[in-house]
């Protein structure tokens, strides 16, 4: 076929990752119906509470609903400082969360681990699960939340999120090994 | 504040007691390692002391201390404890506080523990082994409370690398993953 396949990157992979158009209307649905599941460890939770209340109202997106649960949520948001002990369990979260799945890190802890740079703080959440959007600030302000959610709307709409570029990706490979048997 | 609290440890405990000290307003013990079970039971139990309530433990880690304007070379020695050990008691009753210090080697990091006599120090004791190593005789269950059993050091000792992490779990993807180059090492 001559495409790369190895890679996620978006550079690389907007080569491939072209999209129908019945690809075109699931992900204008998906951007629209966000199911967030906070995964609060710190002192962004209140900022977050803040995006998700009626002045900032997360809602007007269609993040409705925090679903408590990682089976029934798409969004993954980590907000606030991932230790190295909670590694396991955010990635069996990650794990659990049904795909298509995004994932947004919340703040400059969950981004790169912020001030901690220390023996048990986890520089980024992105050394256990691949994340879609960075949210930078201390915490970050709610317009910046809304600016980062819109990013990833937009990027879902392209069909540029990590779990959909796997999936394709994915389906590529197989139909590649296909062509060759 | 407690001077009499100091005043009656000396006349009742002397041989005991290394030397006391007042830091404003906190009376401070030094008390020998060895009677320093006899001397906790002492100040919970008589009468003129009852120290009911815990307030900390916690450990001081004094590996390159010293004084403001002394060389090192001249402060430091061999003798020299690394480890200082503190608990702060206070007493309900009489409303005075104590704070009572055992001085700990290095290569001999270990001390009785006094959660028998109070046991809201049993975690706060549990964290000062898992923060800086002491060991605890006579604690019911001495194990890591904060860090993963994974954790090899103490990460509050002063000669602990600032930045070493020891992570349990990573993306196989990453372009540094530090969990596959371990195994590398290990291999």
């Amino acid at each position: 076929m001559g495409v790369e396949l190895t890679t996620t990157r978006l550079e690389d992979a907007a080569k491939w990752a072209k999209q129908s158009k019945l690809d075109r209307v699931t992900n204008w649905g998906r951007k629209f119906s966000l199911f967030s599941y906070p995964f609060v460890t710190a002192c962004c939770g209140m900022e977050f509470m803040s995006v998700a209340g009626p002045k900032y109202d997360l809602a007007r997106f269609g993040a409705e609903f925090p679903r408590f649960s990682p089976r029934q949520s798409d969004l993954l948001m980590i907000v606030g400082t991932i230790t190295e002990k909670q590694g396991p369990a955010l990635k069996r979260v990650f794990d659990q969360m049904a795909e298509p799945k995004w994932v947004i890190a919340f703040g400059v802890c969950a981004s790169t681990g912020g001030f901690y740079q220390n023996y048990h703080a986890m520089p980024g959440a992105d050394q256990v699960i691949p994340v879609d959007v960075y949210i930078p600030g201390c915490p970050p302000r709610p317009e910046q939340v809304l600016d980062g959610v819109i990013m990833l709307m937009e990027r879902i709409q392209a069909g540029r999120g990590h779990s959909q570029l796997r999936t394709k990706r994915d389906a590529l490979i197989a139909a590649q090994q296909a062509e060759e048997e | 504040m407690s001077q009499k609290v100091l005043d009656a440890l000396k006349a009742t405990h002397g041989g005991a007691i290394d030397h006391t000290e007042s830091q404003l307003g906190d009376e401070i013990a030094w008390v020998k390692r060895e009677s320093l079970l006899a001397v906790a039971t002492w100040l919970k139990n008589d009468p003129a002391m009852l120290f009911d309530a815990p307030v900390f433990a916690t450990a001081i880690d004094r590996l390159d201390w010293r004084p403001v304007g002394v060389p090192l070379v001249q402060h430091w020695n061999e003798t020299k404890p690394r480890f200082e050990m503190a608990w702060q008691l206070r007493s309900q009753k009489h409303r005075h506080r104590v704070r009572i210090k055992c001085a700990l080697p290095e290569h001999d990091a270990r001390c009785p523990s006094l959660s028998g006599l109070w046991p809201a120090f049993n975690w706060q004791e549990r964290e000062t082994f898992d923060m800086y190593g002491i060991h605890f005789d006579g604690h019911p269950d001495l194990r890591r409370i904060y860090l993963y059993e994974e954790f090899v050091g103490y990460p509050l000792r002063k000669d602990y690398p600032k930045e070493k992490r020891q992570p349990l779990v990573r993306r196989d993807d990453l372009p540094i993953n530090p969990i596959k180059a371990a195994d590398r090492e290990h291999k």
